[in-house]
C-alpha cells in the first residue's frame, strides 16, 4: 500500500465536499450529486482494493505518517494512517454504506432546496469518518471524532427552520460535549503517561503501565490505565449513545432519513465501538473498566429496546433499535469479545442502514408521514420496500442464516462464556433483549406493511393542492434510485454473516489488530465448538434465543394483527409502567427539569458575575478605555515637530546611559 | 603573471555585490540615454530582470559552506548573509512589482529603480559586514538611498517633510552610531568584529557601556523602536505608498544584520548590557506601538505603529542572547515582512488615479467591491495578528519559546498582552472589510498578473503556517 493510495481514500470525498459545498450553486444539482457520488464511489473501490490486499493477499498492516504538523516538547502532532485488518474492514463498511446513501439521496432529497448542501455534508462526513477510522494517533482520532460530531450536528439541523430540528441538534451537540470532555481527558492521560500521541507507543507501553496509579487526592489512588480507559469510554458513550448519554439519538431523527441511516445507525454512532476495539491493548489491562462497559452496554441493550415497543414514529422505533443494538456491541466489548463486537457492527451497519432507508422509502411513499398509526397494508403498494424491509427485520431479530443471526448469537454466547464481574447481568439483559427486539421489529412490520389501511385515501386528486403535501394521493413505490440501494444493502444483510463468521471470529482475520489476553479469550473458547456456519445456524435453532425471538414475533402478530385492540388494554392495565416507557424512563425530564436549570443557573452566575462584571467590565472595557485614553493622550507627544522627535531620542539615550552608568 | 583562477576564487563569494554595483551603473546609463516616453517602463523591466539574474548570482556565488572572510575580514560570506540577501532581494523584487501600476500612473523616471537597487546593495553590504567600517558603509548606503526615495515625489510637500525629518533624525542616529563605534574602537583597538569579540573584557568598562548604549540607540532608531520611533509614522504616512512598501520590507533584513553582526557577534562578551537595553526598548515598542495603532484612522499610519510593535517582538528575540532567540528573531522578521509586503501590496492594488486607498474608511465593505483583495488582506491581517494556522502565529510562538528557555517570563507576559491589544486593530480591518456597508469607492486598476502575485503572497502566509518546519529549521541552521 503506497501512502498516496491511503491519502486518496479520505481526500477524494473531502475534495468533492468542497466542490459541492462552495460551488454547488454554480455547478447545479446534477453536477454536485455527480461529483460527490463519483468521489465516494472511487474511494469505496479503493478501500475494497485495500481490503483485498490485506485480507486476501496477506499484505502486512501499514502504519505511516504523511504529515507532521508540529513537534512540541517531543510530542509529535501528526496526520498518519494505521491501516490494518480492523481499519480495512471499517473503511469498506463506511464507504459502502456511504455510497448507497449517496445514491439514495438523489431520490430522497429530490425536491429539497438544500440538495447541494446535503451532498456536501454527507461527503464531508465520509471524509471525517475515514479520518477517524484510519488514524494512527490520538490527535487525528480526536479530529475525526469532532468532525463527525460537527457534521452530525449540521445534518440533524439540516431543516433549520424547524424548531424541533434546532432543539435536536443542540441536544446532540451538548450531550456530545460532555462525552468529548471526558474523551479529551482520556487523551490527556495517554499523553501524560506515555508522552506520545501515537497508538503504537501506548500499545507498547500499556503492559508496563498496568501497575501505574494516579493520585486523585491524598490517600485515594486509581489505576492509571483504568482512569484512561474510563475517560475514553465516556467519550464513546456519548458518541455511541449509551445510557445515560443516549438521549440525543432518538431526537436526531429530525434529520433527513439518509442521514439517520448513514450517521445515526451505520457509521458515526459505531465510532465509540470501533474506538474501544482499536484500544483493545489498553482495555485488556483494566478489568474494572471492562466491567463498567459490560453493565452500561447491558442496560442500554435491554431498556432502550423496551422503548421501541411503545413508540409510534417509524424512524424512532428504528432509532431505539439502534440504541439497543449498540448496547449489544458494547456488551461484547465488555466481555473482551472485540471481534464479535466489530462483527456485529458490520452486519448491523448493513441491515440497519437497510431498515432506515426502507423506512425512508415508506416516508416518501406516504408523502412524509412518519406515524405508523396512519399506515398499514403498504406491502401491496410498495412491494420492493416491503420485501427489503422484511429482510432487514429478519436479520435484525437474528433469524438463522441471516447476517444478524451469526453476529448476535456469537455475541450472546461469548457473553455467556465470560467470567468477568457483571457478565451475568449483561447476559440476562442481552438474552431478554432478543424477545424485545423481535417484538418491536415485527410490530413495525405489521403496523406498516400489513393489516388494515389506516391512511386516508384521497380519491379527489384535485384536493392535493389544498392539503399541500400532507395526505395527497395513494402510497406509491419509490423510484429506482431509492430501491436500488435497498437491494444493494439487502444482499449483504442476508449473506455477509454466513460468509464472514468463520474468518472474522474464529479464523483470526483481525490478526494483531485486536489484542485479547489469554485469560479473557471468550471467542477462542467458542471457537472450539465451531464447526462451520451451517452447523452454527442449526445449533442456533435449538438455542433459547431462537425461541425467544419466535415468541416475540408471535406476540407482535397477536397484538398488532390478530387482536389490535389488546395493546391499548394492556397500556391501560399497566398505566404506570406504560407512562414510564412513553416518557423514556424520565431521562429527558430529569435533564430538563433538574440538570438544565442548575447548569443554566451556574452559567448565569458566571456570566453576570464573572464575565460581564469582571472580564467584560474590568478587563475588556476597562483596558479598552485605558488604551483609548492613553492613545489619545499619547498622540500629543507625536507633535509633528522635528525638534520634539530629536528631543525624545536624546531623552532615550540619556535614560539608557544613566541607567547603566549609575547602575554600574 | 597572477594565477587568475586562484585570484578569482578568493573574491568569488563577493560576486553578488560586484554584480549589483555593475548593473546599477548599466541601468543608470541606459536610463539616461534611452529617452522617450517608454523610459520608466523600460528601466523597471530591466531592473526586474537584473534582480532575477541577481538571485541566481547570489545563490551561485554566495552559497558557502561556512564562515568565509574576504578582503582581510572586511567582508564575511556565511549562510546567514545568504539567507538575508536572498530574502531582501525577493522582497525588493515583489515590492517593485506591486509598485509598477502606481509608478506608471505617476509617470516618474527610472531613477526610482536605480535607487531601489542601491538600497539593495546597501543591504547586501550590511548583511556581509565583518568590520565596523564596512558595517557603517552599508548603513549609510542604505539610508541615503531611502532618503532620496522618500523625497522622490518632488511636488508633494508631505513627502518632502517626511524626507527632511528622516534625513535630519537619521543623521543624528548616524552620528550616534559613529560615536559608539569610535568608543568601541578606542577601547579594543580594532575595527574587525571578530577581533573586537576576542578583546572584550568580561566586566565592561564605563566607556564600553557608553559605546554600547550609543550603538543600541542607533540600531533602535533604524528599526524604529520606542523612543526613537517618532519618524516612523510620519515617514510611513508621508512617503508615497510605493516607498512606504519598500521602506517597511527589505531594509528590515539589513537592520537585523546590523544588530546581529554588531551586538550578537561583536559584543557577545558583554551581552548582559545590551540585552537589558533592548529589553527596555522592546517592551516600550510593544506597548506604544500597539496602543497608538488603535487610535489611527489612516491605514499606512496604523501599519507604521504596527511596525513599531512588531520590531518590539524582533528585539525581544535579541534580548535572549541565545542562538534560539536570534533564529526566532530572524524567523519573525521574514514572516512579519512577508505579511507587511502583502498588506501594502493590497493598498497599492486597491488604489487608482486620485484614490490612494490609504484611509481605513476606504476599506469599508471591500468584500462587496473586490472580494479577492479583501480575502488576501484578511489573510495578511490574521497572519500579523498571529492567528493560527497562519505563519504569524508560529513566529510569535518561536519568540515566546526562546524567551521561555532563558526564563524571561515577564517578557512573555507583556508580549502576549501586547499581541492581544494588537489583534484588535488588525481584526478591525477585517471587520471593516466584511461587516460594514460599502460606500461607493472605486475599484483598484491593477492587472490580473499582479493580483495573482498578491494571491501567492497571501497563500504563502497560509502555506508556511501549515508547514512551518522548513523555514524555521532554515533559520535555526544559519544561526546555529
Amino acid at each position: 500500500m503506497t501512502p498516496n493510495l491511503l491519502i486518496a481514500i479520505p481526500l477524494l470525498p473531502l475534495v468533492a465536499a468542497l466542490i459541492a459545498g462552495l460551488a454547488g450553486r454554480r455547478i447545479g444539482r446534477a453536477a454536485s450529486a455527480g461529483v460527490t457520488i463519483l468521489a465516494v464511489g472511487i474511494s469505496c473501490a479503493l478501500s475494497l482494493y485495500v481490503a483485498k490486499l490485506i485480507f486476501l493477499d496477506g499484505v502486512p498492516a501499514s502504519d505511516i505518517t504523511v504529515y507532521t504538523w508540529l513537534v512540541s516538547d517531543g510530542i509529535r502532532f501528526q496526520v498518519g494512517f494505521l491501516v490494518d485488518r480492523l481499519t480495512a474492514l471499517m473503511m469498506v463498511v463506511v464507504n459502502f454504506v456511504s455510497f448507497c446513501v449517496h445514491v439514495y439521496t438523489i431520490g430522497y432529497m429530490r425536491d429539497d432546496d438544500g440538495f447541494q448542501r446535503f451532498f456536501s455534508y454527507i461527503s464531508l462526513f465520509t471524509f471525517s469518518m475515514l479520518m477517524l477510522v484510519m488514524a494512527n494517533n490520538f490527535m487525528q482520532l480526536f479530529f475525526g471524532w469532532e468532525a463527525v460530531g460537527l457534521v452530525s450536528y449540521l445534518l440533524i439541523g439540516f431543516w433549520f427552520t424547524r424548531p424541533s430540528a434546532i432543539h435536536a441538534n443542540l441536544k446532540a451537540f451538548i450531550v456530545n460535549r460532555i462525552g468529548d470532555f471526558a474523551f479529551v481527558l482520556g487523551i490527556a492521560g495517554v499523553v501524560y503517561w506515555t508522552h506520545s500521541l501515537d497508538y503504537a507507543d501506548l500499545f507498547a507501553l500499556a503492559p508496563s503501565l498496568e501497575t501505574a496509579t494516579f493520585a486523585l487526592s491524598a490517600g485515594t489512588t486509581v489505576p492509571a490505565l483504568t482512569l484512561i480507559a474510563l475517560c475514553l469510554f465516556v467519550g464513546a458513550m456519548a458518541k455511541s449513545a449509551q445510557v445515560p448519554l443516549h438521549v440525543w439519538l432518538p431526537d436526531s431523527m429530525e434529520g433527513p432519513t439518509p442521514i439517520s441511516a448513514l450517521i445515526h445507525a451505520a457509521t458515526m454512532v459505531t465510532a465509540g465501538i470501533f474506538m474501544v476495539a482499536r484500544m483493545s491493548p489498553l482495555y485488556e489491562f483494566s478489568g474494572a473498566a471492562l466491567t463498567f462497559v459490560l453493565v452500561i452496554g447491558g442496560t442500554t441493550a435491554f431498556f432502550m429496546g423496551l422503548l421501541g415497543v411503545v413508540s409510534n414514529d417509524i424512524k424512532r422505533v428504528i432509532a431505539y433499535s439502534t440504541l439497543s443494538q449498540l448496547g449489544y456491541m458494547t456488551v461484547a466489548l465488555g466481555a473482551s469479545a472485540y471481534s464479535a463486537a466489530i462483527f456485529h457492527l458490520m452486519t448491523h451497519a448493513f441491515f440497519k442502514a437497510l431498515l432506515f432507508l426502507a423506512a425512508g422509502s415508506v416516508i416518501i411513499g406516504m408523502h412524509h408521514e412518519q406515524d405508523m398509526r396512519k399506515m398499514g397494508g403498504l406491502a401491496k403498494y410498495m412491494p420492493v420496500t416491503a420485501v427489503t424491509c422484511w429482510i432487514g427485520a429478519l436479520a435484525l431479530i437474528g433469524t438463522p442464516f441471516f447476517s444478524g443471526f451469526y453476529s448476535k448469537d456469537a455475541l450472546i454466547e461469548a457473553v455467556g462464556e465470560s467470567q468477568r464481574a457483571g457478565a451475568t447481568y449483561a447476559y440476562w439483559c442481552v438474552t431478554a433483549g432478543v424477545f424485545v427486539t423481535a417484538l418491536y421489529t415485527f410490530r413495525l412490520l405489521f403496523m406498516t406493511f400489513h393489516g388494515k389501511e389506516r391512511f386516508g385515501h384521497d380519491e379527489t386528486h384535485g384536493d392535493e393542492h389544498a392539503h399541500g403535501h400532507g395526505h395527497g394521493g395513494a402510497p406509491h413505490e419509490s423510484p429506482w434510485v431509492v430501491t436500488v440501494p435497498l437491494i444493494a444493502l439487502a444482499i449483504p444483510s442476508i449473506v455477509i454473516g454466513y460468509l464472514t463468521i468463520g474468518p472474522l471470529l474464529f479464523g483470526g482475520a483481525f490478526g494483531d489488530a485486536i489484542f485479547v489476553r489469554e485469560a479473557n479469550d471468550v471467542i477462542g473458547e467458542l471457537g472450539h465448538e465451531y464447526h462451520g456456519p451451517v452447523a452454527f445456524a442449526l445449533h442456533g435453532l435449538t438455542a433459547p434465543t431462537f425461541w425467544l425471538a419466535l415468541a416475540g414475533v408471535v406476540t407482535a402478530w397477536y397484538l398488532y394483527l390478530k387482536s389490535p385492540g389488546t395493546p391499548a388494554r394492556i397500556a391501560a392495565r399497566f398505566a404506570g409502567l406504560y407512562s414510564m416507557l412513553v416518557n423514556k424512563f424520565y431521562f429527558d425530564w430529569f435533564n430538563e427539569t433538574l440538570v438544565a436549570p442548575f447548569t443554566r443557573l451556574v452559567g448565569k452566575v458566571l456570566w453576570k458575575g464573572g464575565d460581564q462584571l469582571l472580564i467584560d467590565g474590568a478587563f475588556v472595557n476597562g483596558s479598552a478605555k485605558f488604551v483609548g485614553w492613553a492613545a489619545a493622550k499619547g498622540r500629543r507627544i507625536q507633535t509633528g515637530y522635528l525638534y520634539t522627535y530629536a528631543f525624545w531620542m536624546v531623552i532615550g539615550l540619556a535614560v539608557l546611559l544613566g541607567w547603566f552608568l549609575i547602575g554600574a | 603573471m597572477p594565477d587568475t583562477q586562484n585570484w578569482w576564487s578568493t573574491i568569488a563569494p563577493a560576486a553578488p555585490e560586484m554584480y549589483l554595483a555593475t548593473v546599477i551603473c548599466v541601468i543608470l546609463l541606459i536610463d539616461v540615454f534611452a529617452g522617450g516616453s517608454r523610459r520608466p517602463r523600460l528601466t523597471g523591466t530591466l531592473t526586474l530582470i537584473a534582480l532575477a539574474v541577481g538571485a541566481w548570482v547570489t545563490l551561485e556565488y554566495g552559497s558557502v559552506g561556512g564562515r568565509t572572510p574576504l578582503f582581510g575580514g572586511l567582508y564575511i560570506a556565511d549562510p546567514l548573509a545568504l539567507v538575508l540577501k536572498l530574502s531582501a532581494l525577493l522582497y525588493v523584487a515583489v515590492a517593485l512589482l506591486y509598485s509598477r501600476p502606481a509608478l506608471a500612473r505617476r509617470g516618474t523616471g527610472g531613477e526610482y529603480h536605480v535607487l531601489a537597487l542601491t538600497a539593495l546593495l546597501g543591504i547586501y553590504v550590511l548583511a556581509s559586514a565583518g568590520n565596523l567600517l564596512s558595517l557603517y558603509i552599508g548603513v549609510e548606503l542604505l539610508a541615503l538611498s531611502l532618503y532620496a526615495m522618500i523625497a522622490f515625489d518632488r511636488e508633494s510637500p508631505v513627502s518632502a517633510e517626511a524626507a527632511m525629518k528622516y534625513f535630519v533624525l537619521g543623521s543624528i542616529a548616524s552620528g550616534m552610531l559613529l560615536y559608539g563605534i569610535s568608543l568601541v574602537y578606542g577601547l579594543t583597538g580594532t575595527l574587525a568584529l571578530d577581533e573586537v569579540a576576542l578583546r572584550l573584557t568580561a566586566e565592561p568598562s564605563l566607556g564600553m557601556v557608553a559605546g554600547v548604549a550609543f550603538v543600541v540607540v542607533a540600531i533602535a532608531f533604524k528599526f524604529g523602536a520606542v523612543p526613537f520611533h517618532m519618524w516612523v509614522p510620519d515617514v510611513y504616512h508621508g512617503a508615497p505608498t510605493t516607498v512606504t512598501l519598500f521602506l517597511s520590507t527589505a531594509p528590515k533584513f539589513a537592520y537585523f544584520a546590523l544588530a546581529y553582526r554588531l551586538l550578537s557577534q561583536g559584543l557577545d562578551g558583554i551581552s548582559p548590557t545590551w540585552t537589558q537595553m533592548l529589553a527596555i526598548i522592546g517592551v516600550l515598542s510593544l506597548i506604544v506601538g500597539n496602543v497608538f495603532a488603535i487610535a489611527q484612522a489612516n491605514l499606512k499610519r496604523m501599519l507604521a505603529y504596527s511596525a513599531i510593535a512588531n520590531v518590539g517582538f524582533i528585539l525581544l528575540g535579541f534580548t535572549t542572547g541565545t542562538a534560539a532567540g536570534y533564529s526566532a528573531a530572524l524567523y519573525y522578521t521574514i514572516v512579519y515582512v512577508l505579511a507587511t509586503l502583502g498588506a501594502f501590496g493590497v493598498i497599492l492594488l486597491a488604489s487608482r488615479r486620485g484614490f490612494e486607498a490609504d484611509e481605513l474608511e476606504d476599506y469599508k465593505g471591500l468584500q462587496a467591491r473586490d472580494p479577492m483583495l479583501a480575502l488576501w488582506m484578511m489573510m495578511m491581517m490574521f497572519s500579523t495578528a498571529g492567528v493560527p494556522p497562519f505563519v504569524g502565529f508560529w513566529a510569535k510562538l518561536a519568540i515566546f519559546e526562546a524567551l521561555w528557555q532563558v526564563g524571561a517570563v515577564w517578557l512573555i507576559v507583556i508580549g502576549a498582552l501586547a499581541a492581544v491589544v494588537g489583534a484588535f486593530y488588525y481584526i478591525r480591518v477585517v471587520k471593516l472589510m466584511y461587516f460594514d456597508d460599502a460606500p461607493s469607492a472605486p475599484r483598484g486598476e491593477a492587472s490580473g498578473a499582479l493580483r495573482l502575485v498578491l494571491g501567492v503572497n497571501a497563500l504563502a502566509t497560509l502555506a508556511l503556517g501549515v508547514v512551518p518546519a522548513s523555514l524555521f529549521d532554515l533559520c535555526k541552521a544559519v544561526l546555529g
